[in-house]
């Protein structure tokens, strides 16, 4: 499909592009009907390097999950999902970007590269839109500490 | 003569010659207790109970606050109602530095408080840290009877005058002195208290 | 700054502070073109001459001397949160519109890693504050697909689910109006709104405990059955809320001033509505009937008897209607409901998922090891992703969840309906004036929550 491995969790199809594939492939499903890009969101899997995935995709660092919604012709009977995940090496984040085909997923780019630090190459604007401007860092990196502050008890010395 | 704790005692029973008496400092810390006007603070979901204790039902009216003024030069309190986020807090310490004297600040909710459940990066763990607090208000969020408990509470330190004591004293909230931890991760960024 | 006094150094430092440099505005001399369109709200696969013709406002030659960039916000008397919006104004026309968000940035995410699948329902049900029921609800149906038990939730449990679902609904839409209403000047409204709503928090309080952020809904069912007289309490609502209705659409849908500051206010159409991803009322504004109650049934919605409410114009007027109408839709829902809710239980009864009833717990050593292990390990979920999507107040929120087969979630997202329609604003506003900016984001109805996570 696409010219990509598919597989299928729980029902929903998903698509697995190579990430020089990536572009063409979400062109190619846009032309196809999806119309909305629902979702653009990135998971780090720097604790579960072998996860299971199919055969022909090697895993990588991080994936970019994005979320197509086909509408079906704007009637009241269901649309069509896909769910596309790309394999993103953990030294050379770069990504596409998909703002061309589907303008919605500006925000959610830059979500994306703010916690994470994946680049999307061709982003208009491609700036924290969480953190503050001179945060450094990238928050939802498995290797990013939650910043937990020790809760101080009374007359308990110290923890 | 009515003198004026007798008035707060029995009413306007003790009322005589419609005379009232009192100390300039009493008289004025009475009507700054009936009349503290709210600044527009409401961050989250806490935001959402002060608009119901605003509402019809809960009605903070009846204590003089349904004015929530956009304008922090024109507002004494400050209620902090929702999770301060790291972006947010020197917004918030701006907010609260062009009120006028004398101002209060209640921290509305857990996460003003102390961070709340959000022990993490993105929350400043207890507004108090940025600003001086003098009431805080526990809660996720807090019903708008606690708010208005905590209110009240203020306007009864208001009243008697312990507040602008205590913050000519030590500059700061509800004898509360936080010690600042290091965290583990980045650390939050700190700001000075001016 | 004209620069004649000295600034007071703790200011300057707030000021630098509370700059978010490359995050804001930046004058139009300094924008590539690709960000020009951006900002102008462009959409895509226009032509080229379409494209151009969207650098400038018609009879409105943008020249830097004339242009001024105002900021709205974070703290802003607009009751919507700590929402930043920087304009560049001509006069009183907004040219160009940036939104800046992340001042209630939470990290929930990150905190949901590092909680139970049991405690998830806690965090999660804080982001949509104004309906905390449907971010748990697509919480615990991602973790019930995971976990492949979807299809044996008890039937009362889903039935109650969507009870309080379309109760949430009708509480967020008056919420709406009442903010609605207040932001365009019927100050008024905003304390009838919230009359109805107390009504309703009331009733989630005698079911949840709770008036707000409830964790009732949880994997495998919801926490507790209904408690006695709950059909009174939804009756009460039902019987209530119909005739106040009419009223608000007396005081305001026919109202001249009302439908002059809404309509052909904030036009969007079609195309650049599913472009930009907008879902929810915001698009069926627009005339798209997307509803994934009607399009992708989840719970029984495909079992009862409900319209779905589209606009014709695309205009604030539009979503206003909408909302208004839903209410009145959903009030047909819990007719239906109440009605139909069938007995039984209202939580799956698999140990391994639901906490045995308390009075077990002194009965068997079994109940209070499971127990123990539920409430402080928490269950275990295999391995997989999976996305799930349901109809909130504000558009589709879903929910992505991956699960690396430990007894906390790998990782946590919620697509937030409020993030995606918020890039609707500077298309919307572009062209309008200043006083139709409040209008716009008002009736977008975004909850800065959602949106900043």
């Amino acid at each position: 499909m696409y010219g990509c491995v598919v597989g299928d969790s729980y029902g929903q199809t998903v698509v697995f592009a190579a990430r020089d594939q990536y572009l063409d492939a979400v062109k190619a499903m846009a032309d196809d009907g999806f119309s909305m890009c629902v979702d653009l969101t990135a998971v780090d899997y720097l604790e579960v390097p072998e996860r299971a995935l199919p055969d022909g995709i090697a895993a990588e660092r991080f994936e970019v999950v994005v979320n197509l919604l086909d509408l079906a012709g704007r009637n009241q009977t269901g649309g069509r999902r896909l769910r596309v995940r790309v394999q993103v090496p953990g030294d050379d984040p770069a990504v596409p970007t998909l703002f061309d085909l589907y303008p919605g997923c500006e925000a959610l780019e830059r979500e994306v590269y703010d916690m994470f630090g994946i680049v999307f190459t061709g982003h208009p604007d491609l700036t924290r839109i969480l953190m503050p401007e001179e945060w450094e860092g990238y928050p939802l990196r498995k290797d990013y500490d939650v910043g937990a502050i020790p809760v101080q008890f009374k007359d308990t010395g110290a923890r | 003569m009515g003198a004026l704790d007798d008035l707060k005692a029995e009413g306007l029973g003790a009322l005589t010659h419609n005379v009232i008496t009192a100390r300039v400092e009493q008289l004025i810390n009475w009507s700054r207790a009936r009349s503290s006007w709210p600044a527009n603070f409401g961050l989250a979901c806490c935001a959402i109970e002060m608009m119901g204790a605003g509402g019809a039902h809960y009605d903070i009216s009846r204590f003089g606050m349904e004015v929530f003024r956009a304008s922090p030069r024109q507002a004494d309190l400050m209620i902090v109602a929702g999770r301060v986020s790291q972006k947010m807090a020197p917004v918030l310490r701006q907010v609260y530095d062009q009120m006028m004297e004398p101002k209060w600040v209640i921290s509305m909710g857990v996460c003003a408080s102390t961070g709340g459940m959000f022990n993490n990066y993105a929350v400043v763990q207890g507004v108090d840290q940025i600003v001086p607090v003098d009431v805080y208000a526990p809660g996720c969020p807090p019903t708008p009877e606690t708010l208005l408990h905590s209110i009240e509470t203020l306007h009864g330190l208001i009243e008697t005058g312990e507040l602008l004591k205590r913050r000519q004293a030590t500059g700061e909230g509800a004898n509360v002195h936080v010690t600042e931890i290091p965290a583990t991760g980045p650390v939050p960024i700190s700001l000075d208290r001016g | 700054m004209s620069g004649t006094t000295a600034v007071d150094p703790v200011i300057a430092s707030l000021v630098h502070q509370t700059a978010e440099d490359a995050q804001e505005m930046k004058p139009r001399s300094e924008l590539t073109a690709a960000e020009l369109m951006r900002e102008v709200g462009a959409v895509l696969r226009m032509s080229e001459a379409e494209a151009a013709a969207l650098g400038s406002v018609e009879g409105l030659e943008p020249d830097e001397d004339q242009t001024m960039i105002l900021n709205m916000g974070p703290a802003h008397p607009s009751t919507h949160g700590v929402l930043r919006l920087m304009l560049e104004l001509q006069g009183e026309t907004v040219l160009r519109c940036k939104p800046i968000i992340g001042y209630l940035h939470t990290g929930m995410e990150k905190t949901g890693e590092a909680l139970t699948y049991l405690q998830g329902g806690t965090n999660v049900t804080r982001m949509d504050y104004l309906s905390p029921f449907f971010n748990e609800l697509v919480f615990a149906m991602a973790t019930e697909q995971l976990l492949g038990i979807s299809d044996e939730i008890p039937e009362r449990a889903v039935w109650i689910r969507m009870l309080m679902s379309e109760l949430n609904r009708m509480s967020s839409h008056l919420l709406f109006l009442a903010t609605n209403g207040m932001d365009l000047g019927a100050v008024s409204m905003m304390i009838y709104g919230w009359r109805e709503r107390e009504e309703v928090l009331r009733f989630f309080q005698t079911v949840t405990g709770l008036r707000m952020n409830h964790n009732y809904v949880r994997t495998g069912g919801v926490a507790a059955d209904l408690p006695r007289g709950w059909r009174d309490g939804v009756l009460h609502l039902l019987e209530l809320i119909p005739p106040r209705l009419d009223e608000y659409d007396l005081l305001l849908t026919g109202q001249p001033i009302w439908r002059e500051r809404l309509q052909g206010v904030g036009v969007l159409t079609p195309t650049e509505a599913i472009a930009l991803a907008a879902t929810g009322p915001t698009l069926r504004s627009t005339g798209v009937e997307w509803d994934i109650r009607r399009a992708e049934p989840y719970l029984r919605y495909d079992d009862v008897d409900f319209d779905v409410i589209v606009g014709s114009y695309g205009d604030s007027f539009d979503r206003y209607a909408i909302r208004l109408h839903e209410v009145r839709e959903s009030i047909r829902i819990v007719h239906q409901i109440l009605d139909r809710m069938p007995p039984g239980d209202v939580r799956l009864q698999n140990k391994k998922v639901t906490p045995p009833p308390r009075a077990r717990i002194d009965e068997s050593m079994e109940a209070l090891i499971h127990h123990f292990k539920l409430f402080t390990e928490g269950f275990k979920v295999p391995e997989g992703e999976v996305y799930v999507a349901i109809e909130s107040p504000r558009g589709e929120l879903g929910c992505y969840l991956a699960s690396d087969g430990s007894a906390k979630p790998y990782r946590v997202h919620i697509r937030a309906p409020s993030f995606v329609n918020l890039q609707t604003l500077p298309h919307m506003m572009r062209g309008r004036l200043v006083a139709d900016a409040v209008a716009i984001i008002s009736s977008i109805d975004p909850v800065l929550g959602d949106v900043d996570r």
